[in-house]
């Protein structure tokens, strides 16, 4: 499905600022997987997400999404085939625009000088009732009159409209109160497991990194430092997270959000 | 004053409102839904007059709207190339632009700075011809500039609906999500540069004509003054749906236009004009700022005060 080969990334190279992002970085991810990722701030998370998805082109190694080379693939050109979710809600639409408007660019049907159609508004009804949210009999009202959850619903259905072969899912409920994130991340589980979609998911809560999905993935200095998943992940606990952690990288883990798993 | 007298000024506000407001619209795909402010829109606004202008005294009348158009659109398609793919700043690849166009505006009208239209036939000057026997006697300009911009609105208001113009759109209110829909920003922003730079020009080949004269300096400002038709009409119709928005920059220039034409009829220099303008924008950015700003700047002229 997804293929890392010993990627790096340096930003800033040969200045003070200078930072190892991505440290020969190689990972293999299996269709139909849910993995989730952990580790602590700056560890390379969300970098990772950033290379595979092409908002910078990485320095050496070779990424391959469903047998095709995508290293030196354009941002644009990659999104056909990844969704790419973030913590802030306001990224995946455009406020000025209604939720209609934007459902019809996220669904791209038809030529340049097409126009909404009535059928293509009745799917985006029927699309949005699944949501759950009443969205459905407000899409000429403006998106930026949505509330976090709302927006961070629709912009799921945006991102999973045309069923993308990876979806990249970074924090993407940590900004929400406890009830909607919640909300949002069983519409998450229900969309992906629905349309088979290969998923990857950032968690600051290790609870859930162990709950969601088949397969866990530990990072630290931008380096995947350990890999779980089948009968040796359903034995984990949290504890051994932590422990495991300290193993890899001689270093307590020390983010007390991580720990307590506030954020979801 | 008579009331034929006034009816001549709104009769002049309005012809002159509705060729301006062809670079209202201009401004309106390119700074509300674009986001770029182009610095271009005098030298291109020249440039539709110098071309219209040379075109007509080549004898093609009506050929001249087609030409000046294109040339803007070569111009609007230069300004979009130097800022997303050769690495230009926005505003300053529109600056560059603009003066770049300066030579190539001279050039075109021979090397003068001048060019006169007087006994050459015109757009303005045919149809006036045709409707010499008819009611619409005196209203050939009112005409063809309000079929320009009629045209113009219904373009915009069809074409901001289609999925390029939902592109372009979007580009200037979140470029992310128009990258994650599979669409290259970079396209986008050509396509609305080069479309709204149509517009400049044909509005700046109408002027032209309509006065009988193409010279050097008649763009110059006219970036000022449309933005503040747009910025008055956006505080009528600022968050309607696009074809009242469009319409809102037109009624915008006129009442800009209408304003400077009762402010001429009290004495004011006609060299005022602009002054006036850059007055009307500076308030209209102003006033918000000042709106959002007052409580924050009270408080604290409240804390010292207290502190002392």
């Amino acid at each position: 499905m997804l293929i890392l080969e010993q990627v790096n990334k340096t930003f800033s190279p040969g200045t003070l600022d200078e930072k190892h992002a991505l440290k020969d970085v190689s990972l293999h991810v299996r269709p139909g997987d849910f993995i989730s990722i952990i580790g602590a701030n700056g560890a390379g998370k969300s970098t990772l997400f950033n290379a595979v998805c092409g908002v910078f082109y990485t320095d050496t190694g070779r990424i391959i999404l469903g047998g095709k080379d995508i290293t030196m693939t354009p941002d644009f050109k990659r999104s056909k085939v990844i969704g790419h979710l973030f913590q802030d809600p306001m990224r995946g639409s455009a406020p000025d625009m209604s939720i209609e408007e934007n459902l019809a660019l996220a669904a791209g049907k038809g030529g340049w000088l097409s126009s909404v159609s009535r059928a293509d508004r009745a799917q985006f009804r029927e699309r949005l009732a699944l949501l759950g949210m009443g969205l459905e009999d407000r899409m000429d009202h403006r998106v930026g009159l949505l509330s976090g959850g709302q927006r961070q619903a629709l912009t799921l259905l945006m991102a999973t409209y045309n069923v993308p072969k990876l979806l990249l899912l970074d924090e993407h409920t940590a900004a929400l109160d406890p009830g909607t994130a919640e909300k949002v991340l069983n519409l998450t589980k229900s969309i992906v497991a629905e349309n088979h979609i290969t998923c990857m998911m950032i968690t600051h809560n290790m609870q859930s990194a162990l709950e969601l999905g088949n397969r866990t993935i530990m990072m630290d200095q931008g380096r995947i430092i350990y890999d779980v998943e089948g009968e040796e992940r359903s034995k984990l606990t949290i504890h051994d997270l932590t422990e495991k952690f300290r193993q890899a990288s001689g270093r307590d883990l020390d983010n007390d959000r991580m720990l307590l798993g506030v954020d979801q | 004053m008579s009331f034929a007298t006034i009816l001549g000024l709104g009769q002049t506000a309005l012809e002159l409102g509705l060729i301006n407001s062809l670079v209202v619209l201009s401004l309106f795909l390119s700074y509300s839904m674009l986001n770029v402010c182009d610095l271009s829109t005098d030298g291109c606004f020249t440039l539709g007059a110098a071309v219209g202008a040379m075109v007509a005294i080549a004898g093609h009348p009506y050929l001249s709207l087609p030409a000046a158009v294109c040339a803007g659109m070569c111009s609007g398609f230069v300004t979009a190339v130097l800022q997303t793919r050769m690495g230009v700043d926005s505003l300053l690849a529109g600056i560059v632009v603009n003066t770049g166009l300066y030579s190539v505006n001279i050039a075109i009208m021979g090397g003068k700075s001048l060019v006169n239209l007087n006994k050459i036939p015109t757009v303005f000057s045919m149809l006036k011809d045709v409707l010499k026997q008819t009611p619409f006697k005196g209203m050939e300009t009112l005409i063809v500039a309000f079929l320009a911009v009629a045209l113009v609105v219904v373009f915009l208001s069809w074409f901001l609906r289609t999925r390029l113009g939902l592109s372009i759109r979007a580009t200037g209110n979140n470029p992310d999500m128009v990258r994650s829909s599979s669409i290259n920003p970079i396209m986008t922003t050509t396509v609305g540069l080069t479309i709204s730079n149509g517009f400049t020009a044909l509005s700046g080949c109408l002027l032209a004509q309509s006065q009988k004269s193409a010279d050097i300096n008649i763009g110059s400002g006219m970036l000022t003054v449309a933005l503040a038709s747009l910025l008055i009409g956006g505080v009528f119709f600022g968050r309607r749906r696009i074809p009242v928005r469009a319409i809102g920059a037109v009624i915008g220039a006129f009442l800009f236009r209408l304003v400077y034409t009762i402010a001429l009829r009290f004495n004011m220099p006609s060299f005022m004009l602009k002054a006036t303008s850059s007055v009307i924008v500076i308030l209209a950015m102003f006033i918000p700022y000042l709106k959002r700003q007052y409580p924050n700047f009270a408080r604290r002229l409240e804390a010292r005060k207290g502190g002392r």
